[in-house]
C-alpha cells in the first residue's frame, strides 16, 4: 500500500530549471509512466522520488509522510536503471542477494527469497552466472528480480528496456506488464517511448521541459490531448496540425485548412463550441486515421492530389496536397498506387481536435 | 581471425618479428649480463672477452650475505673440512667469514637494506594508492570546488625535478629528525607517487559507471559500503596498475635515498654502488646483490601484467 506524492517539486540545475512545479498524486499500485523528450525533467523527477537527486523546493511524500531529507537507502524504493546497473563482479544470485544483505536477515531467508524471485522471472538456471554472460533480456530480468526481491514500496524504472533491440522491447514490455498485475506494485516508469507508455501505463504523465502537460490514462491522452505539444507527441504517425479558419455556412461550418480554396464540411455546431475561436489562432489537429480519403467524388469529400506514399506493412501513409499545407492520411495499403493520384477527402468531425495556436491549449471541442 | 594477407603483408610481419626479437635482445642484454655474473667465479667476472660458458656458482650471493676478511693463510685442513658448505665457497675465494666472539655469522649490510627497501616501497605504496583512491573518487564523483585547478595543483608538484628540492628537504628533514628514517623516506615516496596516483585513479573511477553505486545506494546502502563493496572492487584493475607503477618508482628510488638516508633506513639502490668504491671491487657479489634486487619488481609485474597493460592503455579506446 504505497502512495507517492509530488507537491509542487522544484529542481535546478545551475541556472536551469529542470522541473518546474510539479504536482502528481500516484496511487497505490497504480503503474504510471513519465513520458517526454530526452531532457524534459522525467529522469531527473524519477531520481529525486528515489533519493538520487535533491529537490530545491517542494515535498515528496511516500504515504503522507516527506522524504524528501531522507537518502535513498531509508525510503525504501527500488530502481531499475537503463543500463542495468548489474554489479559486474557478483555473479547474478549475489546481484539479487545484494539488497537483502543490507538488511539484517538470515542466510536461509535469503536464498529462499532470491530463489522465489528468480523463478518469477524464470531466471533459476542463471543465478550461478556473472552479468557478462548474459543476454540483453536476461540482464533486464535480473535487474528487475533485484529490485523486486526486497519488496519495496515502490518500484521506479528508468528506460529499462531502451537499451534492448526492438523484438526483445517488446517482449520485455509485455512481460513487465504481467509481472506488475501479479505483484501489483507502485510503479513510476520513465520512457521516451510512446509505444511504452501506451501498452503500460494506467495513467502517463507527460512532462516537456520541466513542466507537467498532460496526466491521464493513455485513451484520454491520445483522443483528447490538452495542448498541441501533447498532441504531437504522443501517436504514431504524428497528428495533422494546420492554421484553420472556420465559417459559418447555410446548415453547416466549413473547416478551411491554411490558404486552400475549399474547406471541410463539419457540423454546425462546431461554431457555438469554438466560442468566439473561430477567427484567427485557430488550429485544427487531425490524426491520420482521421483523415478520410476515398477513390470517388462524394457529398462532403474535397478533390487533392497524393504526394508521397509510405507503405508500412499493415497500413499506408499518404501525404495530401491541401493548399499549401500538407494532410497525412492512415490508409489500407496499396489503397493509393503512388503519387499524383487525384483523390477525395474529408475530415472526421469525431476525431478533430481544435487548438488555441496562442496558448497551445485544447479547446476541449468535441463533436 | 583470418582476415586476408598479402604476401607483402606477411612478409612485413616476418621483417617486424626480427626487429621485435632484436630490440628485445638489446634492452634484455644487461639483465642477462647482471645474471650471468651473479652467478660467476669472481676470476671469470672482468676477463676480455667475457666469459659466457662457465660453472655456475652460488658464492657470489654468500659473500653477499655475510661479512668476510681476507684470508692471511689458506685454511687448515681440519677447518675446511669443519666448515659448512658455504663457508667453504668463500674458503674457495680466499677469504673467510667473519664471526663474532660466540661463533655467530656476521650479516653483511645488505639483507637490513633489502629489507628497508621493502618496507619503504610497500609501504609508500599502500599510502599512495589508498590515498589516491579516495581523492580520485572523491573528485569523480562529488562536485568540488575549483575542481579543475585542485586536480591541476595535484599534478604540479611533478612538474618540477624532484632533485632539484634534495638539499632544501634534506634540511628540512635534519631539522625535525626524519632523516635516515623509515617514515621519512615513505613520507618522501608517498607524497612523489600521490599525484600521479591520484590522476591514474581517477581515469579508472571515471569509467565506473555512477549507476552502480546508485542503484547500491537505493539498495540499502550508505555511500560508503557502496564504496567498499562496489566501487573497489570494481577498481581493482586500476588499483593494481597504479600500485605497480607506485611500486617501481619507490623501489628504484636513488637520489633521495643517498641523501636523506646513511645507515638505519637505507635502502637497497644506494648500497649497491657504495659497496663498488672498497678497495678491488668484487663484481660477482655487487651483481648477485643487483640480481636480487631486481627480482621483487620482475615478479610483482609479471604477475599483474594484463592490469598493467590494461593501465597504460586506459582511456584510449572509448565504449
Amino acid at each position: 500500500m504505497t502512495q507517492i506524492e509530488l507537491r509542487g517539486v522544484q529542481k535546478f540545475f545551475g541556472a536551469v530549471q529542470v522541473i518546474k512545479d510539479l504536482n502528481l498524486k500516484i496511487d497505490d499500485n497504480e503503474f504510471i509512466v513519465l513520458l517526454g523528450q530526452s531532457g524534459c525533467g522525467k529522469t531527473t523527477t524519477l531520481r529525486a522520488v528515489a533519493g538520487l537527486e535533491t529537490i530545491d523546493g517542494g515535498d515528496i511524500l511516500i504515504d503522507g509522510k516527506p522524504v524528501q531529507h531522507l537518502k535513498a537507502a531509508d525510503r525504501d524504493i527500488a530502481m531499475v536503471f537503463q543500463s542495468f546497473s548489474l554489479y559486474p563482479h557478483m555473479s547474478v544470485y549475489e546481484n539479487i542477494a545484494f539488497p537483502l544483505r543490507a538488511t539484517r536477515k538470515s542466510k536461509a531467508e535469503i536464498d529462499s527469497e532470491v530463489r522465489s524471485v528468480a523463478k518469477t522471472l524464470q531466471i533459476s538456471d542463471l543465478l550461478a552466472k556473472k552479468p557478462s554472460a548474459l543476454s540483453g533480456g536476461d540482464m533486464q530480468r535480473v535487474a528487475i528480480g533485484r529490485a523486486l526481491v526486497r519488496r519495496p514500496k515502490a518500484m521506479l524504472m528508468d528506460e529499462p528496456i531502451g537499451a534492448l533491440d526492438a523484438k526483445l522491447r517488446e517482449e520485455m514490455r509485455a512481460e513487465i506488464k504481467r509481472l506488475h498485475i501479479k505483484q501489483g506494485s507502485t510503479s513510476i516508469y520513465v520512457t521516451h517511448d510512446q509505444i511504452e507508455a501506451m501498452s503500460l501505463a494506467d495513467r502517463i504523465v507527460i512532462m516537456h521541459e520541466g513542466v507537467l502537460q498532460q496526466v491521464g490514462s493513455p485513451d484520454e491522452v491520445y483522443s483528447h490531448p490538452a495542448n498541441l505539444f501533447v498532441a504531437q507527441f504522443v501517436g504514431s504517425p504524428v497528428m495533422n496540425v494546420a492554421d484553420a479558419s472556420v465559417t459559418e455556412k447555410a446548415s453547416s461550418a466549413s473547416v478551411t485548412v491554411g490558404d486552400a480554396a475549399a474547406g471541410f464540411e463539419f457540423p454546425r455546431t462546431l461554431l457555438s463550441k469554438l466560442n468566439g475561436h473561430a477567427g484567427g489562432q485557430l488550429a485544427l489537429g487531425i490524426r491520420p486515421e482521421g483523415v478520410l480519403v476515398r477513390r470517388e467524388a462524394a457529398e462532403g469529400f474535397l478533390p487533392v492530389e497524393t504526394q508521397i506514399v509510405e507503405p508500412l506493412g499493415s497500413f499506408d501513409i499518404v501525404d495530401l496536397k491541401v493548399g499549401s499545407k500538407m494532410l497525412r492520411a492512415r490508409t489500407k495499403s496499396g489503397f493509393i498506387g503512388g503519387p499524383g493520384e487525384r483523390v477525395f477527402v474529408r475530415i472526421d468531425p469525431s476525431q478533430a481536435h481544435f487548438f488555441d495556436t496562442a496558448s497551445g491549449k485544447s479547446l476541449g471541442v468535441r463533436l | 581471425m583470418a582476415a586476408v594477407r598479402t604476401s607483402s603483408e606477411i612478409t612485413f610481419n616476418r621483417v617486424a618479428i626480427v626487429a621485435v626479437l632484436l630490440v628485445t635482445i638489446i634492452f634484455l642484454a644487461p639483465i642477462y649480463w647482471i645474471a650471468s655474473t651473479a652467478f660467476k667465479p669472481r676470476n671469470l667476472a672482468t676477463t676480455i672477452p667475457p666469459t659466457v660458458v662457465f660453472q655456475p656458482e652460488i658464492s657470489p650471493f654468500v659473500k653477499l650475505f655475510t661479512k668476510r676478511s681476507q684470508l692471511r693463510s689458506p685454511p687448515s685442513p681440519e677447518e675446511y673440512a669443519a666448515a659448512p658448505w658455504w663457508e667453504r665457497v668463500v674458503f674457495n675465494g680466499g677469504e673467510k667469514i667473519v664471526r663474532d666472539g660466540k661463533g655467530q655469522v656476521q650479516w653483511s649490510g645488505y639483507p637490513s637494506r633489502f629489507m628497508n627497501s621493502l618496507i619503504v616501497a610497500i609501504t609508500s605504496t599502500v599510502l599512495a594508492v589508498g590515498m589516491g583512491t579516495f581523492t580520485a573518487y572523491g573528485f569523480s564523483r562529488f562536485k568540488v570546488k575549483g575542481e579543475a585547478d585542485l586536480l591541476f595543483f595535484i599534478l604540479s608538484t611533478r612538474m618540477l625535478p624532484p632533485v632539484v628540492v634534495a638539499i632544501p628537504m634534506f634540511l628540512m628533514y635534519r631539522a625535525v629528525g626524519l632523516n635516515d628514517s623509515h617514515v621519512g623516506l615513505i613520507i618522501l615516496y608517498t607524497a612523489f607517487n600521490l599525484s600521479f596516483s591520484v590522476w591514474l585513479m581517477k581515469g579508472f573511477m571515471d569509467e565506473i559507471p555512477k549507476e552502480y553505486e546508485e542503484a547500491a545506494l537505493v539498495d540499502g546502502y550508505t555511500r560508503m559500503e557502496a564504496f567498499f563493496k562496489i566501487v573497489l572492487p570494481e577498481a581493482a584493475t586500476g588499483i593494481a596498475a597504479t600500485a605497480v607503477f607506485c611500486f617501481i618508482t619507490a623501489w628504484n628510488e636513488y637520489a633521495f635515498a643517498l641523501i636523506m638516508t646513511s645507515r638505519r633506513a637505507q635502502t637497497a639502490p644506494p648500497f649497491i654502488p657504495s659497496q663498488v668504491g672498497a678497495g678491488l671491487p668484487d663484481w660477482t657479489v655487487i651483481a648477485a646483490g643487483t640480481f636480487l634486487f631486481l627480482l621483487p619488481v620482475a615478479i610483482f609485474t609479471f604477475l599483474l601484467r594484463n592490469h598493467l597493460l590494461r593501465g597504460m592503455s586506459f582511456g584510449a579506446i572509448r565504449k
